[in-house]
């Protein structure tokens, strides 16, 4: 981590700019888009294995829907991040040739959610979170994160409506949906927390207008969240959050199988283009 | 056609059509419609059998879409780079609006979404028999892509002239997006064909595994085709299954040519006499076994698509539940 810098630096607009600042901040403001982008590759990933095993067929249509625009944002997001390093990779580069203890994305994304419970309670909370991140990331200094931030802002919301009336569904449905949904609930609360802690972010980033704090986003998406989940009749989990570590690269034991078969194809070719 | 409207020698006959002397009289409106080449709508007459045929063939081809997207489903995870991942999912996501065309379509006919894939799921409906072979390596989503629908485009554009509107209507939309995905699927090859030589090997091997189940889509020869004359005579099926496969080959064999790939047949040749491609003989007895259940990958598919719906109950009962309990408080 770099050294904070003082809270009156100027903001940067230009990639010129950006190219002649504080190395270190450099690094910090690759590994805060990195963070974003490997939330959103992730999450695409986990969603595409429902692809043909949705409860119906509009529901395979709807999460391979969701799962081809969380993975458009990443790789927007990579691409990005690949641009601001300026060591000439893409995302291609980024998504299959870093290891587990290299990505950013947060824990909550990266475990398994093969039952359709878990499945929307953890889209739930991560649409929940990315349409309040990236209604204020809109007004980045950083021109492309505004950009793509713009332009996910609109899928996400389509996503948090989807899960949102899914929770409802569940909630308040069956005996046993509801039992159901709020064991998924249960499952997915501790790994909520971790959403808003910025022990990873570079204070500079913040206060250079780059980055969003990540504890800002805390009682707005924790007041929608719970408001969902109250009107599905269910309750608020009160769980102790797990230990954070995604930004800084301290994952699950989920991740590396994830990656050994997102990526083996790639490495068995290395130099080889598709 | 695409969901295989043949059965094994051995097999059950798909319901058989009464013979011309005890049929019922065809309605009068009914083939003065097919005689003006006009369509048939789901509120006009038609007779029975026709409206049979119609729902086994369509609802047979909306299951072909949805287990479809299990051999396509299986490189989701492991697509080479970022873009690919992203096509192959778009791609499996339109064949799944296909399904749904297709079963919408079929319940003009007064059968029941719910109903068709009960009998998917009991194996009282098929699907076509190339899904049940396994997607081994990158490369297969090229050969499927080219090859498979490929041949699915030859089998489909002549049903978006079928005398049954909604049919033909759904097969409009479907041949357009089919187009895409085979131009994708030739891109892949392309790509690989003119990469490392690994590369070039896989594309090769994949063609070399799906070219002869591709012709198989075909159905067997018109000699062995029972419920051809039938289909011909009500509209619905335009030409017959060795005149699609000889426009399929007709068609593919340049291409392979501008992909630098060969194509497993050493009888494959111009014949300057006929205008057409000479070809080796077709070995139907495999696709008589893949068709009665004995294929490489008949089971997985069947038990992937039998899990997802069981698995799935409660959650159907969930949304059925929910629009009930609303449906109520709106009434009170």
């Amino acid at each position: 981590m770099s050294t904070p810098r003082p809270s009156s630096s100027p903001p940067l607009r230009s990639s010129d700019e950006q190219a002649r600042r504080d190395p270190a901040l450099t690094g910090s403001h690759v590994d805060y888009v990195l963070g974003l982008a490997d939330d959103a590759l992730v999450s695409a990933q986990r969603m595409g294995w429902w692809i043909s095993r949705a409860p119906q067929l509009e529901e395979d249509l709807a999460l391979a829907n969701i799962g081809l625009d969380l993975l458009g944002q990443a790789r927007s997001l990579l691409s990005h991040a690949g641009e601001i390093e300026g060591a000439g990779r893409d995302e291609d580069d980024l998504a299959y040739w870093r290891d587990e203890r290299d990505f950013r994305n947060v824990k909550l994304v990266e475990r398994p959610q093969e039952d359709f419970g878990v499945a929307m309670a953890r889209l739930l909370v991560l649409s929940t979170w990315q349409s309040e991140l990236y209604a204020a990331l809109q007004r980045s200094t950083d021109p492309t994160l505004a950009a793509i931030a713009a332009k996910a802002a609109k899928e996400v919301a389509y996503h948090h409506d989807h899960a949102r009336q899914w929770v409802l569904r569940l909630g308040d449905g069956t005996e046993e949906s509801h039992a159901r949904m709020q064991a998924a609930l249960d499952a997915e609360w501790p790994w909520v927390e971790e959403l808003f802690d910025e022990s990873h972010l570079d204070p500079a980033l913040v206060a250079d207008g780059v980055a969003v704090a990540p504890s800002s986003l805390r009682e707005p998406v924790l007041r929608r969240l719970e408001d969902v989940v109250r009107a599905a009749t269910l309750a608020v989990p009160d769980v102790p959050p797990r230990v954070p570590g995604g930004r800084a690269g301290l994952h699950t034991e989920h991740l590396g199988r994830m990656l050994a078969e997102m990526q083996h194809l790639t490495r068995s070719h290395p130099g080889a283009t598709w | 056609m695409y969901g295989n409207d043949f059965t094994a020698p051995d097999g059950p006959r798909p319901a058989p059509s009464a013979g011309p002397g005890d049929a019922p009289p065809e309605p009068a409106s009914f083939l003065a419609v097919l005689a003006e080449g006009g369509r048939v709508e789901p509120r006009d007459e038609m007779p029975e059998a026709y409206r049979r045929t119609l729902v086994r063939q369509i609802a047979q081809h909306a299951h072909s879409e949805i287990i479809g997207m299990q051999p396509e489903g299986n490189w989701i995870s492991r697509a080479p780079s970022l873009r690919r991942k992203g096509i192959l999912m778009a791609k499996v996501q339109d064949e799944a609006g296909h399904g749904l065309y297709l079963y919408a379509a079929a319940e003009t006919l007064g059968v029941d979404r719910a109903d068709l894939l009960d009998q998917l799921h009991d194996g009282r409906q098929k699907y076509s028999s190339i899904f049940n072979y396994p997607t081994l390596t990158w490369a297969d989503m090229g050969a499927i892509g080219w090859l498979v629908d490929g041949a699915a485009i030859v089998n489909q554009v002549p049903l978006c002239r079928c005398s049954f509107g909604p049919y033909a209507r759904a097969m409009v939309r479907v041949c357009k997006e089919e187009s895409f995905h085979q131009r994708q699927g030739f891109e892949i090859l392309h790509t690989l064909s003119h990469g490392t030589p690994a590369q070039k090997a896989m594309a090769q091997d994949a063609v070399d595994r799906y070219w002869w189940p591709s012709l198989m889509m075909f159905g067997p020869p018109d000699d062995d085709s029972p419920n051809s004359a039938k289909s011909m005579a009500w509209g619905i099926k335009r030409f017959s299954n060795d005149e699609l496969r000889q426009r399929f080959i007709d068609m593919t064999v340049p291409q392979a040519e501008v992909l630098g790939l060969t194509l497993p047949d050493p009888d494959l040749r111009w014949n300057e006499e006929r205008g057409h491609y000479d070809h080796g003989p077709i070995d139907f007895t495999e696709l008589f076994e893949v068709i009665k259940g004995n294929g490489p990958c008949n089971k997985e598919r069947m038990a992937h698509r039998v899990r997802a719906h069981e698995d799935g109950a409660w959650v159907r009962g969930a949304a059925a539940a929910y629009a009930a309990k609303h449906e109520q408080e709106h009434v009170a």
